[in-house]
């Protein structure tokens, strides 16, 4: 087959700009066939090379004492647990394929981060995911009313494309025709995210622990799903994706390449086979059976000291794999494509490149070792070929058997040198505050079960139900507590891990937003008892070349990184995934935050749940006020706005508070704890009543507040800096005399009453609210299921 | 004493059960490989442990049993060894024939994993006799496929010959009820043992449930029973008395039916 003549508009169909051609002519100082222009398209795209975000990633703090690989150095980040052993995690996204196939979309994104992981020579332990979808059942939606910020018009807002006014009776409420229609899609994204998660990680035996799930018009068309793996290993066992050691030789291991990914990588595919397009899938369809079998052969081998450098094939494939092994090792590598294991035959230089086919890693042998991987590989049924060799003259040289040399770049640059972007941002004006006056006062006795029935932040057992989180047998604390809690038993830790972000609050505010994404993972660390250590990143934007896109990616980042800085907390690595919008709109800013704490002792491991009836309540923290209300839930499902400015974040109060918690519970104090977040204190004491084991707990509390105090500000606001605890009683004079002397302010609030006919009874000034406790626990725990199967409760 | 935990591709719970039983139970254990042909010399218990053997993508387990390590293993059970499957380690027993019905798809259809309430039908059996009978257990299961299914005759004969080990029930009242069964296992089965009462398959882990801090430590119960058993055997071939090798009541018990059952040494 001919290749095409490379011409400007073969250029542009590859995505490179007219700049970026004229790079790649000195780089090579020629211009390049057909082959090298798709090998520089996909090594030059965004999601391999990071070009319009990599200037702003570097502004996040990537040093610290336990870090032993570095952000950037390698396919993730290693940290130091402490007695030689090490952990290696991070987050990746898979937002796009799984927008259009969201079964196998999901998979191979958990394919993918697990690959990334044991390719540092760590065994994955446990997963979690941070998930986003548009909205599973119908919202309330409110008239216009002159109010400021962004009124929710209807959940799935192709309801009222004439803009009209709706208001909020209940018959408005019943989705029909275009509603309908996008709340099945999204119920179907939802369903179909959560079967691929499943299918991947409990067929492959790594346990999905926790996360967290959110529901949101923005995301209607464009959900996000990123994933989190983390893995085990010692320090002598971090595995480096470099090409060391002239000579040696290089192994392709793993499946077969296919055609398969192409179009999720490549865009100029179609010229070249535009009769068997439909043939081909334009997502990567995932096998964890085979990717376990790799993982075993690749934790074997590496066992071995046979091997001189590992590199996984992710995006871009064989090509990416090649010229960055060969980058870090400051070598050239030499491949030849008509040794590499296919599918099927008459695949091109081009598209054996370019392929994504899963389950694949490059292996950089040690020569004379070459038996020991044909064993192993032979052991496990596995394909494996020799392909080619490390050379000392810097260049990517790819051959194709007897058609000779189809490709020859200088590694270095190809995988090191592609042009890097500020772009143009434009500061979006701040949010006017909140008008309270101009809002009813809301009764909160309807108000808390419909909080609580929200599928944000409902129960979400329909979810983790379905993924094995017990399987390695160390889930200390299951799914659905402030973190999630891991003992490893090869090591003999107790990890704690949580990932975090309000993606309203990044709306209204992206720098305040993305402080309090670190700030609250840091806080559900401390409130499991765990010592954060590290911090992982998915960065979810729109399209970096609108202004006000790239503002809030920069504004997110920058407040992210000030956050890290503050809680001692490196970035390790992560992932950026941008373009994220729809024919709605762009997504809300969303910078996930994926954080690792370590606990030390078991016993410190504490739970989000009430425990005994007549233990005393505290909360740690103040009440907040109306001013807290900005960018609450309470003002988005009861008002459907998302309007006014987050609650701010002050460090030091934030990192004292997280001190004199770890205090209380290394004294053996502290008996439960969750921090207040979407919801506000209502939503914290409900969920500490209704999650308790094995029935739901009741509570008493009282809130001593000036009369004339709004009650629906007061327990629905979302201030920050806040953890309700629970101790024996006659733990909480001295609980709260260690907190007196920290500077924390904290209060009695009642106290945890019986179970069973039980109620969360709230006392106000002017009045008590009372919410029989099973009645609650109904609203919370099965609401994802009612809305999965169509029965979802308008709010 | 000694146990084989045996590998197969796809397996994700030899690790469970091998870390299970040495390091929680303090039990010997060893891996066997699948395209091994001998289980060693001294084994005393075959374990085929859960996950997804060959990715189980033509019947959950039916392609195990063509594993080069299944001849000893048959071998192995018709002498009498015993030998313990879990999750998808039962539905290789089932396709193997070793234990008869079969495993199909949950009633929902979704993956399932919680923690759930078993009652222990009998202590007579090697895999029960540190347990009393209609005593609950609470062990974790976590499968797509372990709905139990056989015709009416096998149902019966299950029940007659008291094969049924394990059964779902309601934690507070230790009844089998339509929300206590998670799979929609018919009578409420969750492991059953062949006639000889040497082979049991199971849906639930007991290997997740070994240690305290997992929220349960009843699976212990399961593997320490087998390793009395082989204890009992030990003393029983040896010409030792029986009542001397473990005092606790419920193993006595089991020793004894076991030592006066002949054919059916377990046979109650």
């Amino acid at each position: 087959m001919t290749e095409p003549a490379v011409t400007p508009a073969l250029v542009a169909k590859h995505g490179l700009t007219p700049d970026e051609f004229a790079r790649i002519e000195t780089i090579l100082g020629r211009a390049p066939n057909f082959t090298e222009l798709g090998i520089f398209s996909v090594m030059w795209s965004e999601h391999c090379s990071y070009k319009n975000s990599r200037l702003e990633l570097r502004k996040f703090p990537t040093t610290g004492e336990r870090v032993l690989v570095k952000a950037g150095e390698e396919n993730a980040g290693v940290i130091d647990v402490g007695d030689g052993w090490a952990v290696a995690f991070k987050m990746e996204s898979h937002n796009h394929p799984s927008a259009i196939e969201p079964f196998q979309g999901a998979a191979t994104g958990v394919g993918g981060i697990i690959r990334d992981i044991f390719t540092m020579g760590a065994r994955p332990v446990f997963s979690l995911n941070s998930l986003r979808f548009g909205e599973i059942c119908a919202q309330r939606s409110v008239p216009k009313n002159g109010n400021s910020g962004t009124d929710i018009k209807n959940s799935a807002s192709t309801a009222n494309p004439s803009g009209s006014e709706v208001n909020p009776s209940p018959a408005d409420l019943v989705p029909s025709g275009p509603a309908a229609a996008a709340l099945a899609l999204n119920r179907r994204l939802f369903a179909g995210v959560v079967a691929g998660i499943s299918h991947y990680g409990n067929c492959i035996g790594i346990p999905t622990i926790g996360g967290e799930i959110y529901f949101d018009e923005s995301y209607e068309g464009n959900p996000l799903v990123n994933v989190f793996c983390l893995g085990i290993l010692r320090h002598e066992q971090i595995a480096r994706g470099a090409a060391k050691g002239v000579g040696n030789p290089v192994f392709y291991v793993g499946a077969e390449t296919g055609r398969d990914g192409l179009a999720g990588a490549a865009f100029a595919s179609r010229d070249l086979t535009e009769e068997s397009k439909e043939d081909r899938p334009a997502v990567q369809v995932g096998d964890p059976f085979k990717e376990k079998l790799l993982l075993e052969a690749c934790l074997e081998l590496l066992a071995t000291d046979a091997v001189a450098g590992i590199q996984d094939m992710g995006a871009a494939g064989l090509t990416c794999s090649t010229c960055e092994t060969a980058s870090r090792g400051g070598t050239g590598v030499e491949i030849d494509l008509a040794k590499v294991p296919k599918r099927e035959p008459g695949m091109t230089p081009y598209e054996t490149l370019l392929s994504e086919s899963q389950e694949r890693m490059l292996i950089i042998v040690k020569k004379g070792r070459e038996q020991t991987v044909r064993d192993i590989f032979e052991k496990w049924d596995l394909p494996y070929a020799e392909v080619g060799v490390v050379n000392d003259d810097g260049m990517m040289r790819v051959r194709d058997g007897a058609a000779g040399v189809v490709a020859e770049i200088p590694a270095k640059p190809l995988a090191d040198e592609v042009p890097l972007y500020a772009r143009e941002a434009q500061p979006r004006p701040p949010e006017p505050p909140l008008d309270l006056d101009t809002m009813p006062a809301t009764d909160p006795q309807p108000a808390l079960p419909a909080l609580l029935a929200h599928p944000s932040i409902a129960s979400k057992n329909w979810v983790w139900r379905q993924y094995d989180h017990t399987v390695r047998a160390g889930c200390v604390v299951a799914p659905g507590s402030d973190a999630a809690v891991f003992h490893v038993r090869e090591a003999n830790k107790i990890l704690a891990a949580t990932s975090d972000c309000n993606a309203l609050y990044c709306r209204l505010d992206p720098r305040e937003g993305a402080k309090v994404a670190v700030a609250e993972a840091a806080r559900n660390l401390a409130c499991s008892g765990a010592v954060p250590l590290a911090v992982t990143d998915n960065l979810n934007f729109g399209n970096p070349y609108k202004p006000e896109n790239f503002w809030a990616m920069r504004e997110c980042i920058e407040g992210l990184a000030e956050a890290c800085r503050e809680f001692g907390t490196p970035v390790t690595g992560g992932n950026v995934s941008l373009y994220n919008e729809s024919p709605r709109g762009v997504v809300d800013p969303t910078p996930t935050v994926g954080m690792v704490g370590l606990i030390d002792d078991e016993r410190h491991v504490t739970t989000q749940a009430f425990k005994n009836e007549g233990d005393a309540i505290l909360l740690l923290g103040d009440l907040g006020d109306a001013a807290d209300l900005g960018g609450s839930q309470f003002l988005k499902v009861l008002h459907g706005r998302k309007a006014g400015r987050p609650p701010r974040l002050d460090f030091a109060r934030e990192r004292a508070l997280h001190d004199a918690l770890r205090a209380l519970i290394r004294m053996g104090l502290i008996k439960s704890a969750h921090d207040c977040s979407e919801g506000g204190l209502a939503v914290a004491l409900a969920e500490c009543c209704v999650g308790a084991s094995p029935r739901p707990l009741g509570a008493n509390v009282q809130l001593d507040v000036p009369t004339g105090t709004r009650a629906d500000a007061l327990l629905f606001n979302e201030a920050q800096s806040r953890v309700v605890v629970s101790t024996a009683a006659a733990n909480a004079a001295a609980a709260l005399a260690l907190l007196a002397w920290r500077g924390v302010p904290a209060r009695r609030l009642g106290k945890v009453a019986a179970a069973g006919n039980g109620e969360l009874a709230i006392e106000l000034p002017n009045a008590t609210c009372r919410w029989p406790v099973m009645e609650l626990h109904e609203a919370w725990f099965h609401s994802i299921a009612r809305c999965m199967a169509g029965r979802g409760e308008l709010n | 004493m000694h146990f084989a935990v045996i590998q197969f591709p796809g397996s994700n719970c030899d690790q469970d059960c091998l870390r299970s039983l040495r390091d929680d139970l303090g039990i010997p254990a060893d891996y066997v490989w699948h395209k091994d042909t001998s289980l060693g010399d001294g084994c005393d218990a075959v374990v085929l442990p859960g996950g997804f053997s060959y990715g189980d993508y033509l019947r959950c387990g039916a392609m195990a049993k063509f594993s080069p390590i299944m001849r000893a293993v048959r071998d192995f059970a018709a002498g009498g060894g015993l030998v313990i499957g879990v999750c998808n380690g039962f539905q290789m027993l089932c396709e193997m024939g070793l234990l008869p019905g079969a495993l199909i798809r949950n009633r929902d259809l979704h993956f399932i994993c919680e923690a759930v309430a078993l009652r222990v039908e009998t202590s007579g059996s090697p895999f029960t006799s540190r347990c009393r009978t209609g005593e609950l257990l609470q062990i974790p299961i976590a499968h797509g496929e372990g709905s139990y299914f056989a015709d009416d005759a096998t149902l019966r004969d299950l029940e007659k010959h008291r094969q049924v080990l394990l059964r779902y029930v309601d934690p507070a009242t230790g009844v089998p009820t339509p929300a206590s069964n998670p799979n929609g296992s018919l009578a409420a089965i969750a492991g059953i043992c062949n006639r000889e009462r040497n082979v049991f398959g199971l849906m639930p882990h007991p290997d997740r449930a070994s240690h305290p801090r997992l929220g349960s430590d009843d699976g212990r119960k399961i593997f320490e029973s087998m390793a009395d058993a082989i204890r009992g055997r030990r003393y029983q071939r040896a010409g030792a008395a029986i009542g001397v090798c473990h005092t606790e009541a419920p193993a006595r018990d089991a020793l004894v039916a076991m030592r006066s059952g002949g054919g059916d040494v377990f046979g109650v």
